[in-house]
């Protein structure tokens, strides 16, 4: 027997996008618990002799070599009896409490065990866990990365695309590859394309270890973030390391001055079948006592490639917001993962990335797709380019800085411009690869790879083998843009290589402003302690997050509104009142036929009146037009209309397009029809108005109109209009200024 | 904002040349190279006692290794990585190369590859 089909509201329910992710029933055995496992270890310490001899229940014999790492390197002995010691809900209070200071947190965290701090952090909800990253990240200024990649390594869109997020201010630009031998030319794209976005964005090219080491050390990029950790011994070796090569690595970084930090996060474990019964939480604590331990600046974490998977059980965002936060107490940068499309639901990936956005992290995306999803070699980011002015509009919303500005369409057109021809003019020059013009037409106005057309990619592959043969380094790109013509960004790239060897941005959460000072926990520590303190955004970035483009002021309406107007109506003289009972006035608002021509529906304001009009000719009546100069108000306008009619009634019309019929002997706020929709009017239902209307005046039947319905949000569309139109309709408001006709020439 | 602890110091990259003097002209005369770009290993010391003052003595030996490993050039530098992933060297290829590290000068990455060694022999990660 089947099962009954389900009944329409569970069939529609289906059908809605949410559907399409994966939940799993919470399953310990195989990871599937994001806060806390029966078989998590309670956190313990034992020392003797200053060594630990106990780490989170596994005794120093049975240590592997994650354990070893961390016990021997990642704990301050010297407070750990005093970590320790303290419960879990008076650790977790103080991580919330404005009056503990960042610093004491720091101090008591590296004497917690992994253990102790993922049982820590699953004690705090989640405005609490909103209210520790706010207090705890390292860096005062929030800030936030970019991918930049396309699916065709196109290097004219990758310049473009680069100066685009720089312009965007993205602070970090990460680029990969879906044909590793594109790599070098991917990076050599993204470093020229950035200069001429804004100055000190940090490049990185994600590839394989050996050759993005290759990569950094030749100055063509200058951060690496894809050392990968992991939370149990034997995924970490089938990831092809230990924790001491890890370590060396971070050391190999750090001697040829670049920026690095290691990714881990929720999920690894899970996906490769060896998470051993362990929550996420718990092997993600591991993950960021080591990356400490190795002596990392900073961890991507949250999720990253398994977010979905922490996104399919109970308490998984909270689980991966708690990751970010970790790596905030153990005074390390956070890049906060939201890298991965982890839901097809807007309102869960939404709901994924926005406590952490309100919070402020170092990086609050590691990172955000700056181009559209398609194009992302990454996989789809959480936020793509398709959500750029959603998250333009949500900072403002909220008063909160996410690291991006708006860019005007002209500046836009202009650096991707510059950066695609300086692009092609050094490839050409170096002789890696040349570029016809339409090319660069097409990658500067392209929206994503799709509107290039047929490309050339074995060029590129030619172009990023000659690059790594002939060993080409950044000094090669610099002289290449000299002798191009492009100075400025010669020396702006000069300017970065001299910053980069101060070894300021080798410190905890450093990024580079665009005045090239290094902000990091050194140069600019949180110093959150409560309301009043920590970030705010300068009045100069409040003005750039509050100025969206699309910001539309009562100036701007007024000229939009002016290129509507039309020589007609005229002003004819005083109204007076009308004498035959098919006379039916047609009152409009103060501002109709002098600053007013448009209707919210599109439709001009005389095309409105010509429905009016013939409307009530079909039923055999006249109308008149008369201009109400002492009201905005809809209802005494059209009262007022129907007072000088002959017939006693009258139509109202204000300039957005709202109309209503109205009878002299009814109370202002009365009315006989009203059409409130001004969007959603149509020029037949204004004609069925003005029938309707002599149909009142003849004392006959009318035949009542529906307001037409959207389930769309048509406020949110208007409402902004709506008052600047109003706002238009006062200025010409004046009391004691009597109604006048105007010329019907034209309307009828 | 606080300033860096490292203004006002002289940074010379490892060429041991004055970062002043690399310039767009000095690219244009041809006089920079590679060397010329790499950080100094007394800029990666001083950074790590900035580290340190910063509650991250991690970070810090980090730094101090990194300036141990400005001497190696970059194919020596991607071997001993390559030896130190699993299941690549023997504890006693390890416990050779960090004798010849540390006989080169390089102290701290020398024992960070003999508690490699040892650890790798007890947890089966040798070749």
């Amino acid at each position: 027997m089947t099962a009954p089909e389900p009944v329409g509201r569970i069939r529609f329910m289906d059908r809605q996008r949410v559907n399409l992710d994966g939940f799993a029933v919470e399953n310990p055995e195989l990871g599937l618990a994001a806060l806390r496992s029966p078989h998590d270890p309670e956190p313990s310490l034992v020392i003797a002799d200053g060594r630990v001899t106990e780490l989170d229940g596994v005794k120093e014999a049975d240590f592997d070599s994650i354990d070893t790492f961390i016990a021997r390197h990642g704990l301050d002995l010297s407070v750990a009896g005093e970590a320790m010691a303290l419960s879990d809900v008076a650790f977790a209070r103080l991580l919330v409490d404005p009056a503990v200071p960042r610093a004491e947190i720091i101090r008591l965290s590296a004497g917690a065990t992994p253990a102790k701090l993922a049982r820590v952090l699953a004690q705090l909800r989640p405005p609490e866990l909103v209210m520790a990253m706010t207090k705890l990240r390292a860096r005062r200024t929030p800030s936030n990365q970019a991918h930049v990649t396309n699916r065709l390594d196109d290097p004219l869109l990758l310049a473009a695309d680069a100066a685009t997020a720089a312009a965007f201010g993205f602070r970090e630009v990460e680029t990969t590859v879906p044909v590793l031998g594109d790599a070098p030319s991917n990076a050599v794209a993204c470093l020229i394309g950035a200069a001429f976005g804004a100055d000190g964005v940090l490049i990185q090219c994600s590839v394989e270890e050996a050759l993005e080491l290759e990569l950094g050390m030749r100055g063509l990029t200058s951060y690496a973030e894809t050392v990968s950790l992991y939370g149990t011994e034997q995924v970490f070796t089938d990831g092809d390391d230990t924790p001491w090569s890890k370590a060396f690595l971070t050391s190999a970084y750090a001697s040829r001055g670049m920026k690095m930090r290691v990714s881990s996060g929720a999920g690894a474990e899970v996906l490769m079948a060896g998470a051993s019964g362990k929550s996420m939480l718990y092997l993600e604590a591991r993950c960021v006592a080591l990356a400490r331990a190795i002596g990392a600046q900073g961890v991507q974490n949250g999720g990253i490639d398994g977010a979905s998977v922490a996104g399919s059980v109970p308490g998984g965002l909270r689980e991966l917001m708690s990751e970010n936060v970790m790596v905030m107490m153990r005074n390390l940068e956070s890049a906060s993962g939201n890298d991965a499309l982890m839901s097809e639901s807007d309102m869960r990936r939404t709901s994924r990335t926005l406590p952490i956005v309100l919070a402020g992290s170092d990086f609050a995306f590691s990172g955000f797709g700056s181009i559209q999803r398609y194009d992302n070699m990454f996989g789809p980011s959480n936020f793509n380019a398709e959500d750029i002015d959603d998250f333009l509009a949500m900072q403002r919303d909220w008063g909160i800085d996410g690291g991006l500005r708006t860019v005007p369409a002209s500046r836009l057109a202009e650096v991707r411009r510059e950066a695609a021809e300086a692009c092609r003019a050094v490839y050409a020059h170096l002789g890696l690869a040349d570029f016809t013009d339409e090319h660069v037409d097409l990658a500067v106005d392209a929206a994503g790879s799709k509107d290039l057309g047929e490309t050339d990619t074995l060029a590129v592959l030619g172009a990023a083998h000659a690059i790594r043969q002939r060993g080409l380094t950044v000094v090669d790109i610099v002289a290449a843009l000299d002798e191009c013509g492009y100075l400025h960004e010669a020396e702006r790239m000069m300017a970065f290589a001299r910053a980069r060897l101060s070894g300021d941005y080798l410190q905890t959460s450093a990024i580079f402003d665009e005045s090239l000072a290094v902000l990091s926990a050194v140069t600019d520590p949180n110093d959150y302690a409560g309301p009043g303190t920590g970030y705010e955004p300068s009045p100069d970035r409040q003005a750039e997050i509050d100025a969206i483009r699309q910001a539309r002021g009562v100036a701007d309406l007024r000229a939009e509104q002016a290129r509507w107007a039309v020589p007609l109506l005229a002003p004819a003289g005083p109204a007076r009142p009308g004498q035959g009972p098919r006379d039916v006035v047609i009152g409009v608002s103060p501002a109709v036929g002098r600053d007013v021509w448009r209707c919210l529906s599109g439709l001009a304001v005389t095309d409105v009146l010509r429905e009016l009009l013939a409307g009530l000719e079909e039923e055999g009546c006249v109308g008149r037009v008369v201009r109400f100069n002492d009201s905005v108000d809809l209802g005494r306008i059209g009262l007022a209309a129907a007072r000088l009619a002959g017939s006693g009634i009258g139509i109202g019309l204000q300039g957005k397009g709202t109309a209503l019929i109205h009878r002299r002997d009814l109370a202002p706020l009365a009315n006989l029809e009203l059409y409130s929709m001004a969007p959603s009017v149509t020029p037949e239902l204004y004609r069925l108005l003005g029938a309707n209307a002599a149909r009142h005046a003849k004392g006959g039947t009318p035949d009542p109109a529906r307001n037409p319905y959207s389930d769309e949000a048509i406020e949110a569309r208007y409402h902004t209009t709506v008052i600047a139109l109003m706002e238009l309709e006062r200025r010409r408001m004046t009391p004691g200024v009597p109604p006048e006709e105007l010329a019907l020439e034209g309307l009828t | 904002m606080t300033r860096p602890v490292t203004d006002g110091t002289p940074i010379r990259a490892l060429s041991g040349r004055a970062v002043d003097g690399l310039t767009v002209e000095a690219v244009r005369a041809g006089e920079v190279g590679v060397a010329d770009l790499r950080i100094h290993p007394e800029t990666l010391e001083r950074q790590a006692v900035v580290a340190e003052r910063h509650g991250n003595p991690q970070l810090a030996g980090n730094l101090r290794r990194a300036a141990e490993l400005t001497r190696l050039p970059d194919d020596e530098v991607l071997a001993v990585y390559e030896a130190l992933r699993p299941g690549r060297s023997t504890p006693a290829q390890l416990t050779e190369l960090a004798a010849s590290l540390a006989a080169r000068g390089l102290p701290r990455c020398a024992a960070l590859l003999t508690e490699a060694a040892d650890v790798y022999a007890r947890r089966g990660l040798s070749a």
